[in-house]
């Protein structure tokens, strides 16, 4: 390859990098916005409404707030951990973007382990905690860092045998084809939300104790640990430690609705509404399970530790290894387990 | 490829500096750390090779499982760095002589290394080139099928170990109030009321 050619080659990917990216935030920040709104109608209170029309502005206000206020670091904290922490944390949760198909061919790597990709990336996310934790030097952080590493080495489990059910229907790794092979004549009806439809709920659920999300967020539970792995940080790290998170439950949203929701293809199979641009039905169906997500934190009581626990090892795990066995037999049975000559 | 060599080298010079700065950090946080980074950078080196399913997995099992759990570890010890430093001199006579002793041996291994004549004619199970069979695939094609025994034998190994550790551990401690689920549902109220007659300016 000329020299040339590889320069071009690395502007391209470093042009849809950022697109990618902008148009991510952008979508965060009202994914932030949307959130707190559907809190507030929840418990009848308005929600962000003074900056900006409806308060759609409140977002980018908080983005400034928090990069103008003076960073705190602790005296006896480890400085370069401390600090490493929340970057790492951040650029992890992005980086797992790099392999979500948004519609036929968009992805910026098309990659063959795409899933795996996704999976890696997820469990690296747990670093940040610890890391951010541990480096604090301080006991409610600590204590937060250890519970997040036991859950989300936990729920990882479970979210793995989900997506071995869900590719043992598809029979490849690779995200695209994946969203193509629910591509059928049935429209929402072929997903594999309805004959999955148990791991659907386990997926939700425990992506919701992945990224720590209400009712599992007993990492930052305010009532017993202040913030958790949070206490100690003030202005661009927590900003950065919070848009991680977001970006991380967007990148769940995203998953399932490539994995049970068809990615971007039309629900209904037929000619106006395949005339849609398929971006715009991944984002709908992205966005539905968002606000799923935040229905559950307004309406759920945060569990106990110990439940939290017994949920994952004594209910979950047994539930889903007993689906990857009964998918695989159905699928040999009724010969219909693709790739199998 | 020039651009290939740039990243094998790269990946290359942070696995080995990092593989030492594991054993050269005082703190063994930082160790783990250091761990962690040569692993994330062994897996890119697989990715290099075209072994992308190697690579992730052994991101998603090292770095995402076990590393997490030796972090857990040594984060909770509550090292003393004095004492650390204390035994350096009276160990260094026999670990040098063991580190000695491994140095030749992988000097003699990887020097008389060849690749038998007759395995590169006519392999086993042929290798599937690249763009038929995705490398995922071809791995699964290989494990299930012609050692499928060996594979069930290191998950009886696994399985075994992790039955031991849970044996060693487990210890019943009398006088817990642990919850019951199926017991909190089996209550009616029948079982949890009791109505008395509660006789005037007596009480119970």
């Amino acid at each position: 390859m000329e020299f040339g050619d590889i320069l071009l080659a690395v502007a391209i990917m470093l042009g849809k990098s950022l697109l990618m990216l902008v148009a991510l935030l952008i979508f965060i920040a009202y994914a932030l916005y949307a959130d707190r709104k559907v809190w507030a109608a929840v418990q009848l209170r308005r929600g962000p409404n003074v900056v900006g029309p409806w308060g759609l502005l409140q977002s980018f206000a908080d983005l400034l707030k928090f990069v103008l206020k003076e960073p705190i670091i602790p005296a006896p904290a480890n400085k370069g951990m401390f600090l490493l922490a929340p970057l790492l944390m951040c650029t992890l949760s992005l980086a797992a973007w790099a392999v979500i198909p948004l519609n036929a061919g968009w992805a910026i790597a098309d990659i063959n382990v795409g899933i795996l990709y996704i999976f890696a990336i997820s469990s690296l996310g747990v670093y940040g905690v610890i890391m951010g934790g541990w480096a604090s030097n301080s006991k409610y952080p600590f204590l937060g860092a250890l519970r997040s590493a036991a859950q989300m080495v936990s729920y990882e489990v479970s979210i793995g045998f989900v997506i071995v059910t869900v590719l043992m229907c598809a029979g490849t790794l690779n995200l695209s084809a994946i969203v193509e092979s629910q591509n059928t004549r049935l429209g929402i009806l072929g997903w594999y939300w309805l004959p999955l439809f148990p791991m659907f709920v386990v997926f939700f659920i425990s992506a919701m104790a992945e990224t720590n999300r209400p009712p599992f967020d007993l990492p930052e539970a305010e009532s017993e640990l202040v913030a958790g792995y949070m206490v100690e940080y003030s202005s661009t790290p927590y900003l950065l430690f919070m848009l991680g998170e977001y970006v991380a439950i967007m990148t769940m949203c995203a998953l399932g609705t490539i994995l049970f929701l068809g990615g971007w293809l039309s629900p209904i199979p037929f000619a106006p509404f395949t005339w849609v641009p398929g971006v715009i039905w991944f984002v709908l169906k992205a966005s539905f399970l968002f606000i799923l997500i935040a229905m559950v934190k307004a309406l759920v009581p945060r569990y106990r530790y110990d439940q939290l626990m017994r949920l994952g090892w004594k209910v979950f795990l047994p539930l889903s290894l007993a689906m990857v066995v009964i998918v695989a037999a159905v699928l040999m049975v009724t010969g219909n387990a693709p790739g199998v000559r | 490829m020039t651009v290939t060599a740039a990243f094998f080298y790269l990946f290359a010079t942070i696995t080995i500096a990092s593989g030492f700065m594991v054993i050269a950090s005082r703190n063994p946080v930082q160790s783990v750390l250091f761990l962690i980074l040569a692993f994330v950078n062994a897996a890119g080196l697989f990715l290099l090779m075209g072994a992308e399913f190697l690579a992730m997995i052994l991101v998603i099992v090292y770095v995402g499982a076990v590393a997490v759990l030796f972090l857990f570890v040594v984060m909770m010890l509550d090292v003393d760095f004095a004492a650390l430093r204390q035994g350096f001199l009276q160990y260094l006579p026999i670990g040098g002589l063991i580190g000695l002793i491994l140095l030749l041996e992988l000097i003699l291994v990887v020097g008389t290394y060849t690749i038998d004549p007759g395995l590169v004619r006519s392999p086993a199970v042929p290798i599937p080139s690249a763009d038929v069979m995705t490398n995922t695939e071809a791995l699964g094609q290989v494990l299930y099928t012609r050692y499928f025994y060996f594979f069930q034998a290191a998950g009886l190994i696994l399985l075994v170990a992790m039955i031991g550790a849970i044996v060693l551990t487990l210890r019943e401690r009398v006088g817990v109030r642990r919850q019951d689920i199926s017991k909190q549902n089996a209550r009616t109220q029948e079982t949890a009321v009791e109505m008395r007659k509660v006789p005037f300016r007596q009480g119970i």
